[in-house]
């Protein structure tokens, strides 16, 4: 008797997490569909037609800097205020460089923020000899030689029979 | 008397909004609309009625116009908030319209974002130093919004700080930081011992940080001295004896009312001293 009447799960049940994991992902989409008209429709809403905002064109602002070109407040003459004038210096320099060449300037910031790729490759070279000295065994350490300049270039182990010099 | 005056007053509110393109240089006074460019072409010469305007296809041909301080947005046109002089200024590049703003003079300060002023400490409370900067109410400046900020390296109470706002607005407490958006201390920060803080009028000051400004090219040149000046109407100034700095302030406080003759026999003066 049980056999013949199947118990249904009522819809909350089957949208649970645990029973959609072996559902596929059609039945997941029309699952969802569902939920959202039920969603929409319980939902209040204003019955007023679409009001259109204006598109306003002046925009306030209370500021003066963007009226004038003012300078930077903060000045020193005649050296009295060394750190001020070397600030005040490079801010004008800076501007000048701004001015001139803009296209230019922004080129030239991505460069030097950046560290280039030749010192990049070098560093690199440099970073393996120094790392790999760390990890190599006492036998090994006779492969890793000091150049000139200090830096550690490994040396690749021949592996070749060395005659002994006698 | 009233006859007049009355007159007067009719003949203001019933008269059409002026281009503001025709009153540039020119005293405009608060409750006047000013038209901009685009819209002179809408009002013909003969219509005395204002009637409305409608957003038509040349809408999208506007240009962004940027109202400044002294006027405020009315509609599509400008309204005149403040009295003074009518200014433009062209647009350098990229955005069109250009700005429009009204050059008064005032001495009340109200703080406005992004403004450098000088500040003096008043409390230490919690976290937060309040710095008075001449507006409605002290701003907040953190403990930690200095360059190299350590518990060692702090300013005290009655100290003065050169720093900008990062918040103003009406409805809140102003907050002011000496870094600016880098971490940088970009000149901001306590300013030194000595020197000589003194008050003056909000136009002077704008009127000194001119690009082209002859008097502080002339104040340079006279000793080695250092100046500060906040947007606030407050300068600080500082020179090797307290003669000097005195010189200074009368300088800078007397010259928003002398011609430039005047001014230049004062420096001739005070150079041969």
């Amino acid at each position: 008797m049980a056999a013949e009447r199947k118990t249904r799960l009522s819809k909350n049940l089957l949208r649970m997490k645990f029973m959609q994991r072996g559902l596929d992902s059609e039945t997941k989409k029309q699952l969802e569909e569902e939920e959202k008209k039920i969603i929409s429709e319980e939902h209040w809403y204003l019955d007023l037609p679409e009001l259109k905002e204006k598109e306003s064109f002046i925009i306030e602002e209370q500021s003066f800097l963007l009226c004038e070109d003012l300078l930077y407040g903060r000045m020193s003459f005649r050296g009295f205020n060394p750190e001020v004038e070397h600030w005040c210096i490079f801010q004008k320099l800076m501007l000048q460089m701004n001015a001139k060449h803009k296209a230019e300037e922004v080129e030239d910031e991505t460069v030097e923020l950046d560290v280039s790729d030749e010192e990049m490759a070098r560093r690199y070279e440099t970073l393996v000899g120094t790392i790999g000295k760390k990890f190599a065994r006492k036998r090994d350490h006779a492969n890793y030689e000091e150049d000139e300049n200090g830096d550690i270039t490994p040396i690749k182990a021949k592996k070749m029979f060395l005659k002994p010099q006698d | 008397m009233a006859e007049p005056a009355s007159v007067a007053a009719e003949s203001l509110a019933g008269s059409r909004a002026r281009a503001a393109r025709t009153v540039l240089g020119q005293v405009v006074l608060p409750g006047e609309e000013l038209l901009l460019p685009e819209q002179e072409d809408a009002e013909g010469p003969g219509g005395a009625v204002e009637r409305p305007l409608s957003l038509n296809a040349r809408a999208c041909s506007r240009v962004r116009v940027v109202c400044g301080p002294g006027l405020r947005r009315c509609g599509d046109r400008l309204l005149v908030t403040k009295c003074g002089r009518l200014r433009h200024k062209e647009p350098g590049s990229g955005s069109g319209g250009g700005v429009y703003w009204v050059d008064s003079q005032q001495k009340r300060y109200v703080p406005v974002k992004g403004d450098h002023v000088i500040g003096i400490v008043t409390a230490k409370s919690g976290d937060i130093f309040k710095v008075d900067v001449g507006g409605s109410e002290p701003a907040s400046l953190s403990y930690l919004s200095f360059e190299g900020a350590t518990k060692r390296n702090r300013p005290n109470v009655g100290d003065l700080i050169y720093g900008q706002f990062v918040v103003a607005n009406k409805d809140m407490e102003p907050e002011m930081v000496c870094i600016d958006s880098c971490g940088r201390a970009n000149g901001m920060g306590v300013i030194g011992q000595d020197g000589l803080l003194f008050k003056v009028t909000l136009g002077l000051i704008r009127k000194l940080l001119a690009p082209d400004c002859e008097i502080i090219q002339e104040v340079g040149k006279l000793y080695p001295l250092e100046i500060v000046f906040g947007m606030n109407g407050r300068i600080w100034v500082k020179a090797k004896t307290i003669q000097q700095t005195l010189i200074l302030a009368n300088i800078l406080e007397a010259c928003e009312h002398m011609t430039s003759d005047q001014r230049k026999q004062i420096f001739s003066r005070l150079a041969e001293s």
